[in-house]
């Protein structure tokens, strides 16, 4: 399913005449966006302008209908959920998808352990694996909650518990759709520092926010979309202030 | 198993080519390997389909089983069945008291156990758990969720295999109709009885409903004609209660 070929001087993570259709709604048309490696990048446009279709087309999370995605020099027509990992990509969603009827601590051991089926079958997580779990349960102030049902936690804790999964993944790119929504002033900071620590490390940081303040501070680089195009891109304080960019916002 | 341990000595049906004449504790692991190879097959294929389709490609598979075991007469003998089957030998020692026959299989139980809870506590059982909650998600870390679950349905057969040969040997014969959809739902209403997600309650719905399968033989002035007729509506019922009133079981940890 997946056709993969080595682009020649690809992009680090480039979409080019990428299109996804449902039904008669082109909701990415025929976008070509190449996105700066290393750093924040931020995606914001008005509602239903294909955000977060974007970033379920580049976690393949939604299957691609046309053009291609290069992610790291890998020149993609198909994306497989699983192979994300090999992508050097992680996500998180916009509605919290976390192991509900699991425990904290198995949410977090179970994206750290074994991913081949024979092998997962004779390990017991290892010191290693629960040191690493502790360690990302102790930045959000989880570890205390390890032994609880993720459906037991408040809203905010469960978004907190989703990013530092995430953070669990040793990759280049993550993809955090609307990580900030819904959150309580400390913990909004709390998760703006772990995206500018992903930063400092440098990783490349993509996130999908309505929250202005929030997108000046901590972006370097913006894409606006409006209807499945690209209505603008450049630095975040720049592309701000350009006419089409106030008026898609404030509706016309 | 059943058919590996088939043996000349005995009445002979037309047609019926194939003996073996294994014993017991010979056929029963071999038995499980084929299962488990059909498994990995039949597996491929319902892995390519999922919720109401998967149940009823199931059931299709079901049919399939039932036919093949009724037309298949040179090694299944069909419909006329396979009867003495062998009963387990330990060192001379035969065993066919009910008794003795019961303590062999609370030996497998607790191997099956000791097994099932090595999977549940390793790696693979944790990304089992995720797969229930939410597979694309779990996917997205990189496991092949379907890798997983052919895993696991392998495993299950091997495991159902065994409890079959089990059966064929205490019962000491079997024909196609050992075979039936019904006895399939019956053993996903135990499991749903007895609680989903925990090891125990599977046990529990499988003691549970045992009971109450003999204990109907006991019940006053109910005619012998209704009683197998009644066991299986006191069980609806008691599914359908549980279903309204505690959906996660008897003992069950995962809501449904």
């Amino acid at each position: 399913m997946s056709s993969e070929e080595r682009a020649d001087g690809g992009g680090f993570l480039e979409t080019q005449g990428l299109v996804k259709q449902f039904a008669s709604v082109k909701a990415i048309n025929h976008l070509s966006i190449s996105i700066p490696e290393k750093g924040i990048t931020s995606i914001i446009g008005p509602n239903g302008s294909g955000k977060s279709t974007l970033i379920n087309c580049l976690s393949g999370t939604l299957p691609i209908d046309g053009g291609i995605v290069i992610i790291q020099g890998a020149s993609l027509r198909a994306i497989l959920p699983h192979h994300n990992p090999s992508h050097g990509v992680t996500r998180t969603f916009q509605e919290v998808r976390l192991f509900n009827q699991m425990t904290v601590l198995d949410n977090m051991l179970v994206v750290l352990t074994e991913r081949g089926v024979l092998k997962s079958l004779f390990e017991r997580s290892s010191s290693a694996h629960q040191d690493r779990a502790k360690e990302l349960l102790e930045s959000v102030g989880l570890w205390e909650k390890r032994k609880d049902q993720v459906e037991n936690l408040s809203y905010g804790q469960r978004k907190l518990l989703e990013v530092s999964r995430a953070l669990a993944m040793n990759v280049n790119i993550y993809l955090f759709d609307e990580p900030f929504a819904g959150l309580f002033p400390a913990m909004l900071e709390r998760v703006s520092q772990m995206l500018e620590g992903l930063k400092d490390q440098g990783k490349s940081i993509i996130f999908i926010e309505h929250n202005m303040d929030l997108i000046r501070r901590l972006s370097d680089y913006t894409f606006v979309l409006d209807s499945g195009e690209l209505l603008a891109e450049g630095p975040v304080n720049e592309v701000l202030e350009r006419p089409e960019v106030i008026e898609a916002y404030l509706g016309t | 198993m059943a058919v590996l341990t088939t043996n000349p000595a005995y009445e002979q049906v037309p047609g019926h080519i194939r003996y073996f004449d294994w014993t017991f504790f010979a056929a029963l692991p071999v038995g499980m390997v084929i299962a488990g190879v059909v498994a990995l097959f039949v597996g491929g294929v319902l892995s390519r389909f999922r919720d109401d389709m998967f149940v009823l490609v199931s059931v299709g598979f079901a049919v399939i089983a039932h036919r093949v075991f009724l037309f298949w007469q040179p090694v299944t003998r069909g419909p006329f069945g396979i009867h003495d089957i062998a009963k387990p030998t330990i060192g001379g020692l035969v065993i066919d008291g009910r008794l003795e026959f019961m303590f062999l299989s609370l030996g497998f139980l607790v191997l099956v156990y000791l097994a099932s809870w090595l999977i549940v506590r390793s790696s693979f059982g944790r990304v089992l758990m995720a797969i229930r909650e939410d597979e694309q998600a779990i996917e997205v870390f990189g496991y092949r969720a379907s890798m997983f679950k052919l895993m696991i349905w392998v495993i299950s057969a091997m495991m159902a295999a065994l409890a079959g040969g089990l059966i064929a040997s205490e019962q000491s014969f079997i024909d196609p109709n050992s075979f039936l959809l019904l006895e399939g739902i019956l053993l996903v209403c135990i499991v749903i009885l007895g609680g989903l997600g925990t090891i125990w309650g599977s046990l529990l719905g499988a003691l549970v409903f045992v009971l109450l399968n003999e204990g109907m033989r006991f019940v006053p002035f109910l005619p012998d004609a209704l009683i197998g007729q009644a066991r299986l509506a006191i069980l609806g019922m008691l599914i359908v209660a549980l279903m309204l009133f505690r959906p996660q079981g008897l003992v069950g940890k995962f809501k449904l």
